[in-house]
């Protein structure tokens, strides 16, 4: 029915005298199409944000009627709470190892994909499914994976004679435990973009390497890796991009614990708003954490974005 | 590369392998869970890893659709899913259409602008949200979980990707036989959407499935439980029944999953598009 109403006025309007050049049809038609966007974007994400920074410099609980003034108090104790200092070391030391591990085993997985060999398709089908599948599903699934006691992977190690850790249960490990299960996650999403980018590459590189008798590791050092660049670029930041705000995972896997072991950045943010109603911190929060993205971003940009010199 | 012709045996029984073991850690968890969703208490504790369940039972499955709000969530979770689905393709479309097709001043800019609110994490925006939605009065409705997501940026960088590769000489012939704009985009260039329609759609569909956040903070009662809450809430439980737990879980992941396995060249699609465009 929107669209239908659309065509009336544009319609109507090709018999008005001319305004000015650029006032025509097309303007109009056009900007008439893109109206309910921008009244979206400004409604659900202009405004979210400027009041999220507005709610940044106050205090307020919900409860009363209006934020109170704090000025830059909230960024200031950020500073000096420890239980966020550790939440943004826990989500760097998140974000390392997943991204370590994704641009290592999603490289190498999209290498075997690459291959000509029997039944290929099936296991590219296979690898992405876990991406298709629920972060909830996932974190409750590996939960009883890690089950100290009757889990898959205790289990295993017992029949070795090994007595495994708690896991979860245990501050040391259950960092570990959850860096496992996101990389489960995501290792085939990000291989099958290693792989489109392995297609791109002509395969008269690896010919003429192979005329000039190159081995295959001399192949893949020399030739793979430095045009696949701007795809290793592109994974390391949405890999950090994506752990950062980790979330999901966290509140169903861990809750933050066992003694605030596995606190990460969002899940802080999550408490504070909405466990101790602290929407002027949270914001704060956000602030910091939009801030770190985008610095993470664009340094990884300038690391590696160079272009490749042939 | 993948051309290699002289690969010895014993190298492709090393890729082999690899792809294999690749494989059983990928499936692993799935057969965990779907083997431990029919198994009763007894096997589920006990000290052997069976994965095929010696007596499999379907006691679960029927004490999670009586004693859990299951039906309900999944109704739930498929109206949330799908009401945002056809909002987000309808969106996409008329929006993307001005900026794929048109000139106009403002054109650029105001793309860039939308295609920037990708940038800002959910996290930022989402206490205000949360805040607007509760003056709207839509906090527990499913105007408060449908409708701040009726529109994404990537489905109309998606779509405007899609309309700009159609022929012009379609829509200049329609125009002069004197369609107006809007009859030419739904008569001429809707119907040619198609591939482009299914791989949002699909997307969309999934992620909304799939989608927990915005949930969490909207839902209240037990009657608005989407699938995700409800699987969330009854691992929360102080006893946690896990072949119940497995049997809810492995219905939430078969419509996903069987998507996917139905329609996985319109993902591999997807993902060329949105991540990797030409």
């Amino acid at each position: 029915m929107a669209l239908a109403q659309g065509s009336g006025p544009a319609a109507a309007a090709t018999r008005l005298p001319a305004g000015p050049r650029w006032w025509n049809e097309e303007t109009r038609f056009g900007w008439l199409a893109i109206s309910p966007a921008l009244a979206f974007f400004a409604f659900f994400v202009g405004f979210p944000v400027c009041y999220s920074f507005y709610l940044s410099f106050h205090d307020w609980n919900m409860m009363s009627p209006t934020p109170y003034w704090v000025g830059l108090e909230n960024y200031t104790s950020l500073l000096d709470d420890d239980e966020f200092r550790r939440s943004l070391i826990q989500t760097a030391a998140f974000t390392f190892g997943i991204t370590i591990c994704i641009v290592v085993l999603s490289l190498g997985m999209a290498v075997l994909l690459d291959q000509k060999l029997r039944w290929i398709k099936l296991y590219r089908t296979i690898f992405y499914l876990p991406a298709v599948t629920s972060l909830v599903a996932i974190g409750v699934v590996w939960v009883w994976i890690f089950d100290p006691q009757y889990g898959l992977i205790n289990q295993a190690l017992a029949g070795l004679g090994i007595v495994g850790p708690v896991w979860l249960a245990d501050p040391q490990v259950a960092l570990l435990a959850l860096i496992v299960t996101a990389a489960w996650r995501n290792i085939g999403y990000f291989a099958t973009i290693f792989l489109a980018g392995l297609q791109g590459i002509d395969a008269m590189y690896y010919e003429a390497a192979r005329i000039d008798g190159a081995s295959a590791w001399a192949c893949f050092r020399r030739i793979t890796v430095p045009l696949l660049r701007p795809t290793i670029l592109f994974v390391v930041v949405m890999s950090v991009i994506l752990s950062f705000q980790v979330f999901a995972l966290v509140y169903v896997m861990t809750g933050g614990g066992p003694a605030g072991s596995t606190s990460v950045l969002v899940f802080y943010l999550y408490q504070q708003a909405f466990t101790y109603f602290r929407m002027g911190y949270a914001s704060a929060i956000g602030f910091v954490l939009f801030v770190i993205i985008f610095a993470l971003t664009l340094i990884q940009f300038r690391a590696f974005g160079k272009p490749v010199q042939s | 590369m993948s051309a290699d012709t002289r690969r010895t045996p014993a190298e492709s029984a090393i890729l082999y392998a690899a792809l294999l073991a690749c494989a059983a850690i990928t499936l692993m968890p799935y057969a965990w869970m779907v083997s431990s969703s029919f198994k009763t208490n007894i096997a589920i504790f006990s000290a052997q890893v069976d994965l095929i369940p010696d007596e499999p039972i379907i006691d679960n499955y029927i004490e999670a659709v009586t004693r859990h709000p299951v039906g309900r969530a999944l109704a739930n979770s498929l109206i949330m899913a799908g009401v945002e689905t056809l909002a987000v393709v309808v969106t996409s479309i008329l929006t993307a259409y001005p900026f794929a097709r048109l000139r106009f001043p403002g054109r650029d800019i105001l793309f860039l602008a939308i295609l920037g609110t990708m940038m800002i994490p959910s996290q930022v925006t989402m206490i205000p949200a949360f805040i607007l939605i509760k003056w709207l009065g839509w906090i527990d409705t499913y105007q408060g979980l449908i409708v701040p997501r009726i529109m994404t940026p990537l489905g109309i960088f998606l779509m405007r990707q899609f309309l700009q590769t159609l022929p012009r000489e379609l829509e200049e012939a329609a125009r002069i036989d004197g369609c107006s704009r809007m009859q030419t985009l739904l008569r001429v260039l809707v119907p040619l959407t198609g591939p482009a329609v299914a791989t949002l759609a699909i997307f969309t569909f999934t992620a909304s499935w799939n989608e927990f956040f915005w949930p969490l903070l909207v839902v209240q009662s037990t009657e608005m439980w989407t699938l995700q809450i409800l699987i969330a809430s009854m691992k929360q439980a102080e006893v946690v029944d896990w072949g119940v737990v497995m049997a809810v879980v492995t219905m939430s992941v078969l419509p996903t999953t069987a998507i996917y396995v139905l329609l996985q060249r319109y993902f591999v699609k997807g993902i060329a598009m949105s991540g990797l465009k030409g």
